[in-house]
């Protein structure tokens, strides 16, 4: 299944896609296979995240709040390599989930976009979420990206002009990263009377799926948000979850937000 | 010529520009620059790209500045020429380019000045900024404080322990200082911070760069702002000398001063324009922030340039005994015109440093910051190779009174007991 089949399925099921995020590597490399096969079944076992964001460790994530920095940093100092994304992807493709990777374009650039995408598209990957790569920059990326049959996915902000949203919708691939509020990653009280505008100015440009992050954490945030997006993205609530209370808090998190997106 | 017709001239719009000087419309020189940034951020950078623009043809903004530039930053600065530190160097005239004369104490001042008016024409009230050594921040604040505009400094939290004068001059001059926690604690996690500021309320904040890189249109406009450094320094050795200098010698952290003062030169294909980087504890030890010299190209901050990276894309953390250049990346136009072969990178030590540092204290009477020791040091190498005849032009970005307590400590000042003993 590719990401627009996984759109598709759910749309199917009149709901929207519940991404959840989580660092590789965290808090060790074997523990965050254990956590995103949480992700993928949910205390019942039969609900999970429709599809889990791999996110890639990096030095200076300036898109990331404290929470995910911090995960970051722990996966880091465990002694995280670039290769072990590979390796969780490949651990999530076999569980029959389906993993994108959120990465910052250093690591990127530095293996090479092509190998990058190569390599990731060999463990079972379907697409790349890169929240410092705008398409003016891409390049390289949309040529190895197209090569390898990988999605690449480009984030739109409340502050991207009709022109931007246009540019970026074009390029994007998979499904649009709608990024809800204005600042970086973190739960948050509220999700932002923005996001719902944000959606509906960027379907003006695209009939790709629209998934929204930044600051959604319970499910209630998430069926208000599966109200007028095609995905709903959550990230700072798995990783304090998972740091709390591991695997087991993971699968309670993750029916939490399951019930959320199928509550409408 | 006036300053201000030199501030003029180089702020002219329309006049074809020599090909290598200015980036593409996306920001690039050659494969580095461009705007490696998240979307959420680059609405705020196209608006200060355009008034950047817009400002540059509007003689009441150029005027403003130039005003601002004369009679409270006090330009055009004095060029000094080091007779007694020359007699260290082989005997090469060694003159120095004064910005430690600057209102502030530093070269920073010319592009905080440019950027708040800029910031008054946006119709923003909140400046950011990021400091390392505190001499951008202390410009900024003080910018801050003469146009009435609200500031925040980030600043890692081992710079604010190293530099609590400047931390003390900040606040009282009105702005925030935040020290950050994160990372190595100095200026790289300062400006991560910066930006995750940004990006939550660029819609009435300013993000104040203090070095010329970053993403487009940052590199370019501080370097504009900071050229004036080299176009007087070029018509002072003229005047002085009656020719050019063989010469240019700058540190390079983000390289904002080297930039200022080599572009002055860059048309003038005998002038050779050398930049030195923060050795730290020498190369081989690990421990420096020789980013040209030993870096590999990526992306950090929102720029493709040399960088200190890993075997993974990981960004290692510099270090040098100056706050002011500990920093991994450096300014996209630095690695143009190294790989282009224009200008020279070399590394200079800690220990070279603070004896260029003294030196020139005692010979001259003039502390110098450390940052701008490592030119000083790179200018006795220099003149040691190039002997009696040469003439090197040294920018002494900034004063040393920031840098006591790293003196005190290193030369063992504060012991009165105690020998000098090294």
């Amino acid at each position: 299944m590719n990401l627009r089949e996984v759109f598709q399925a759910c749309r199917e099921e009149q709901r929207a896609a519940l991404i959840g995020y989580l660092p590789a590597g965290f808090p060790t490399v074997e523990e965050s296979k254990e956590l995103f096969s949480a992700m993928l079944t949910g205390t019942d076992g039969s609900t999970g995240c429709d599809i889990v964001e791999v996110g890639i460790p990096f030095s200076d994530p300036v898109m990331d709040g404290p929470t995910i920095q911090a995960a970051s940093d722990k996966a880091l100092r465990a002694g995280f390599r670039l290769r072990d994304a590979f390796d969780v992807v490949s651990s999530i493709a076999d569980a029959g989930g389906h993993a994108v990777v959120m990465t910052y374009w250093n690591p990127v650039h530095h293996y090479g976009p092509d190998a990058f995408a190569r390599d990731l598209k060999a463990a079972g990957g379907l697409g790349v979420i890169t929240p410092d790569l705008i398409p003016d920059e891409g390049e390289d990326w949309i040529a190895a990206t197209d090569a390898h049959g990988l999605d690449r996915i480009f984030l739109v902000a409340p502050s991207s002009t009709e022109e931007r949203l246009a540019l970026t919708a074009k390029a994007t691939s998979g499904f649009v990263y709608a990024t809800s509020v204005m600042g970086v990653t973190g739960a948050r009280e509220s999700v932002g009377a923005a996001a719902a505008g944000l959606v509906q100015r960027t379907r003006a440009h695209t009939d790709l799926p629209i998934g929204v992050g930044l600051g959604v954490r319970s499910g209630e945030q998430v069926a208000e948000v599966a109200g007028f997006a095609d995905g709903v993205i959550v990230g700072s609530a798995f990783v304090t979850r998972a740091e709390q209370d591991g695997p087991a808090g993971v699968r309670e998190l993750v029916a939490e937000l399951a019930r959320g997106v199928r509550s409408r | 010529m006036t300053v201000g017709a030199e501030t003029a001239r180089a702020h002219r719009p329309g006049k074809p520009v020599p090909e290598g000087h200015d980036p593409d419309e996306r920001g690039h020189f050659g494969v580095y620059g461009g705007r490696f940034m998240p979307e959420a951020l680059i609405a705020a950078q196209d608006e200060l790209a355009a008034e950047y623009a817009k400002a540059q043809g509007d003689p009441q903004y150029l005027a403003e500045l130039d005003d601002l530039l004369r009679n409270y930053a006090g330009r055009p600065s004095l060029l000094t020429e080091a007779k007694r530190f020359a007699e260290h160097a082989g005997g090469a005239r060694i003159l120095l380019k004064r910005e430690d004369l600057n209102h502030t104490g530093s070269h920073k001042i010319n592009n905080v000045l440019g950027q708040a008016l800029l910031v008054k024409r946006m119709g923003k009230r909140r400046v950011i900024a990021e400091t390392g050594a505190g001499q951008h921040g202390v410009a900024t604040a003080t910018a801050c404080a003469l146009l009435d505009l609200e500031c925040v400094v980030y600043m890692g939290k081992v710079d604010t322990e190293r530099q609590a004068l400047n931390v003390a001059r900040m606040r009282l001059l009105g702005a925030e200082v935040i020290p950050v926690n994160s990372g190595s604690a100095t200026l790289k996690d300062a400006i991560n911070e910066a930006l995750r500021d940004w990006v939550t309320n660029v819609d009435h904040t300013h993000y104040l760069l203090g070095t010329a890189a970053g993403s487009h249109p940052f590199p370019m406009m501080v370097r504009n702002f900071h050229k004036v450094i080299g176009d007087e320094a070029r018509r002072q050795v003229l005047e002085l000398t009656g020719r050019l200098p063989d010469v240019v010698a700058a540190c390079v952290g983000g390289g904002s001063n080297a930039i200022g003062i080599f572009h002055g030169f860059i048309d003038d294909p005998g002038v050779r324009l050398v930049g030195f980087e923060p050795g730290g504890h020498g190369i081989s030890s690990g421990e420096h922030g020789a980013t040209l010299c030993e870096g590999t190209p990526g992306t950090l901050h929102g720029a493709r340039s040399y960088l200190l990276q890993d075997d993974d894309g990981q960004v290692i953390e510099a270090y040098s005994i100056s706050a002011g250049l500990d920093y991994p990346g450096v300014g996209p136009e630095h690695s143009y015109l190294k790989d282009i072969g224009r200008a020279e990178y070399r590394s200079i030590t800690d220990d070279e440093a603070m004896q260029a540092f003294r030196l020139l204290s005692r010979t001259e009477g003039i502390i110098p910051a450390i940052e701008s020791a490592h030119a000083l040091a790179g200018a006795i190498k220099l003149g040691q190779e190039l002997g009696p005849d040469a003439i090197i032009l040294v920018n002494l970005s900034g004063r040393g009174d920031k840098d006591m307590d790293t003196a005190a400590k290193y030369f063992g000042l504060v012991d009165e007991s105690k020998e000098e003993s090294r």
